[in-house]
């Protein structure tokens, strides 16, 4: 696990030990404020090791959004909090009680799942109340509680209907249902609105938003769609290959990505990469692509440059401008390759030292492919790289 | 689901499957245009090929040789016996005598009793019905058990269950006689059910299992997520989902334990013998003449409920059948 990499927004006492699996009892409170608290968590199946030593603290009310590539882990460890899976070592801790080895059931926790898994013979109303009924509530608090979210997810005239009599939306409603009539703390998503189109997608986006707002649950929410990370989330964490490559706030990973992998899966496009080496001139430090050289003296360095490093030099496309040069930013020509015209934007494809570079830039631009055109970036907004361990800069 | 996608691959009704299969390989090599064609006007005749001509002959003397000795054998069971000495066996009875079928239900004799093979029918009902309700259920929560709960060594388990279901059973039936005598089960009704059920256990387990194994995991997680327990999540999340394969399932059992002869001859002792075991007494008893119009009725009458079991439910079968092996 890339230990420096990891920004914990809540540090935990003895955090930097992240290879000793006996933890001293002093590290026990850490948790007490969280409201779901995983510590140095292994899962493997048979020698297949998906997690190893993950720790995750969550506040109370947080929306914390995991996000990775696909079989990066989301979902195993989404089930382990849960209680679905066995896990090899390591404890889970939800509301302040080691769940480790509880049933789901007594966990707290709600979950709404990928394929929905709805029940398929009972109708929505036996769908919500199926957990209640288990449970042995009382007939007038089930129905209380059923018609409260039934009213919150407005799925009145639905309640008679068998799931396969609905459409995605509502069934993906109705999934969203039977976790809230719960009444838990924790919400446990697991890509709830993978399998819809993308209008439907942006709409119970919005709706899971408010729902978060009005009920002020703690949420863990996974998805591989970094929109959905970046809009609904507090915190992201992203992970790759069952390690948490970087946790904090969507601005803060956007804008101070820890490494190139992290910069590389957030936005879209793509952030433009050139391999490079580091150079210190007189006017301070600049990254030098071919025959181009980058002045970094407004870059803000994480930890001092080695000089003469080779590094990777990476800036998002949406940080590039055409026309008029600011003061300070570092300008460049190029021949226009290829143009995209995306309605609200327009992406520009030139090239900067031999290697392709995307421009986004409005939808209006009159540019045609064959052009030269000039464009400019701040390198306060550029990430640079070391090569050996792709680490920021 | 499945059963839906499966019902979506079977043959138009009115095509034989065969010339469906055929069909199909032919539409694929006919340009779009014709298949439009064809479309709106229904399906074109197809030209009489050598091939065709000896698929068809195939299929016809393949319908007679399982047709023939059925229809030979209603004859015979509607003739009198002088008639049947002195015909032909295709010849058709000069009146339909229904004595000979009358005499097989109620009168013909067993051994030493003459009560007719309704005696057999309802011991075979006795025991048909728990044993199947029995297996059914035993293979559908083991099956069960082995998909979701993951529990460990399951898989040995498992292999353990299907080598049962290879072995020949023979082999188990004198240790078993020996087991039953001990626990003094031996030659009654209990024992004879006992018995279907643990033969009829690993293809049960086996039919099962593919089935659930081809439901989605999420759906247990939510129903876990719920508070399901073991039997909760089977008996309200499962079992509503699972009727093309309890038909299967019914299919299977009914028709093996209702034709079974060995299995009901060993162990069901001489109060409960089963309709095929007082089948093979009535056509083999030896003094007098042969009744062959009876022997005939009797038959008939014994393979009754299977033949009536696939005729209600051939659809289902081949349907469920699908659904399992798609699974798998
Ligand atoms: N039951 C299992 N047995 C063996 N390996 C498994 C099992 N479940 C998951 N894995 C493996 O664990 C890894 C992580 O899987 P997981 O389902 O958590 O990925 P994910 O991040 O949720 O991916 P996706 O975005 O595709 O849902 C994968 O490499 C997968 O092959
Ligand atoms: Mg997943």
């Amino acid at each position: 696990m890339i230990a420096e990499a990891t920004t914990h927004s809540t540090p935990r006492p003895g955090a930097g030990d992240h290879s000793g699996k006996a933890r001293p009892g002093g590290a026990m409170a850490a948790g007490e404020d969280s409201s779901v608290s995983v510590r140095d968590l292994d899962i493997a199946f048979g020698a297949h090791k998906v997690i190893a030593g993950l720790d995750l603290e969550i506040s109370p009310g947080e929306f914390l959004v995991l996000l990775g590539p696909s079989g990066c882990g989301k979902s195993t460890l989404l089930n382990a909090i849960a209680g679905l899976l066995d896990i090899s070592d390591g404890e889970i801790w939800i509301d302040g009680k080691n769940v480790t080895w509880a049933e789901p059931k007594d966990r707290g926790i709600g979950m709404v799942f990928q394929s929905y898994a709805l029940y398929p013979r009972m109708s929505v109303e036996k769908n919500l109340s199926f957990g209640l009924r288990i449970a042995g509530l009382p007939k007038s608090e089930i129905e209380a509680r059923v018609k409260r979210v039934a009213d919150l997810l407005q799925l009145d005239g639905l309640m008679r209907r068998r799931p396969s009599e609905l459409s995605g939306g509502q069934r993906q409603r109705v999934a969203i249902g039977r976790a809230l009539v719960r009444n838990v703390d924790v919400f446990l998503f697991d890509e709830p609105l993978s399998n819809l189109d993308a209008k439907l997608r942006n709409e119970l986006r919005v709706e899971i938003k408010k729902l978060h707002q009005r009920l002020g649950n703690t949420m863990i929410y996974v998805t591989h769609d970094q929109v959905e990370a970046m809009t609904l989330a507090d915190r992201i964490a992203v992970m790759r290959g069952g390690v948490i490559q970087q946790l904090g706030a969507p601005k803060d990973i956007y804008r101070r990505p820890v490494n190139r992998f992290v910069a590389g899966f957030i936005g879209s496009p793509g952030m433009n990469f050139f391999d490079g080496a580091l150079r210190s001139g007189a006017d301070g430090p600049a990254a030098e692509l071919g025959d181009v050289r980058v002045p970094l003296s407004r870059y803000d360095f994480a930890r001092p440059p080695k000089a003469d490093g080779a590094v990777v030099f990476g800036i998002r496309p949406e940080h590039i401008g055409l026309g008029e040069v600011p003061e300070g930013h570092f300008a460049c020509e190029g021949t226009v390759d290829l143009v995209e015209a995306m309605g609200a934007d327009t992406i520009v494809w030139t090239s900067l030292a031999g290697a392709p570079l995307t421009i986004r830039t409005d939808g209006e631009t009159e540019i045609r492919p064959g052009e030269t055109i000039r464009f400019s970036f701040d390198p306060a907004n550029a990430c640079v790289f070391d090569t050996a361990t792709d680490l920021r800069l | 689901m499945s059963i839906d996608a499966t019902s979506s691959r079977e043959p138009p009704k009115g095509a034989s499957a065969l010339a469906f299969r055929s069909g199909s390989a032919d539409d694929r090599a006919t340009p779009s245009r014709h298949r439009e064609r064809s479309a709106t006007r229904g399906r074109k005749p197809r030209r009489l090929t050598i091939g065709r001509i000896g698929l068809y002959g195939f299929v016809a003397v393949a319908a007679a040789f399982f047709l023939l000795p059925a229809v030979v054998m209603v004859l015979t069971s509607l003739k009198t016996m002088p008639e049947i000495r002195e015909g032909s066996i295709f010849a058709l009875p000069e009146s339909f005598d229904l004595t000979a079928w009358i005499k097989a239900w109620s009168s013909a004799c067993t051994g030493l009793d003459c009560e007719g093979i309704r005696v057999g029918f309802w011991n075979s009902v006795v025991i048909t019905v728990p044993s199947t309700i029995a297996s059914i259920a035993a293979g559908a929560i083991l099956g069960y058990a082995l998909s979701f709960w993951r529990v460990k060594g399951a898989d040995v388990l498992f292999a353990i269950l299907l080598l049962g279901a290879f072995l020949p059973y023979q082999i188990f039936l004198y240790p078993m006689v020996r087991a039953f005598s001990m626990v003094g089960l031996y030659n009654t009704l209990a024992c004879i059910v006992i018995v279907h059920v643990i033969f009829g256990l690993p293809i049960m387990t086996l039919i099962f299992r593919n089935f659930y194994a081809g439901l989605p995991v999420e759906l247990f997680n939510a129903a876990r997520v719920d508070g399901g327990g073991f039997f909760r999540i089977f008996w309200n999340v499962m079992l509503p989902m699972s009727t093309p394969i309890l038909i299967v399932a019914a299919i299977l059992q009914i028709t093996n334990i209702w034709n079974d002869f060995i299995l009901g001859l060993v162990f069901a002792g001489r109060e409960n013998l089963p309709m095929t075991v007082q089948l093979n007494n009535v056509v083999n008893s030896t003094y007098g003449e042969r009744e062959y119009n009876l022997n005939m009725a009797a038959t008939i009458l014994t393979a009754a409920v299977p033949l009536l079991v696939y005729f209600v439910s051939g659809r289902w079968f081949v349907r469920g059948i699908a659904a399992g092996a798609v699974k798998g």
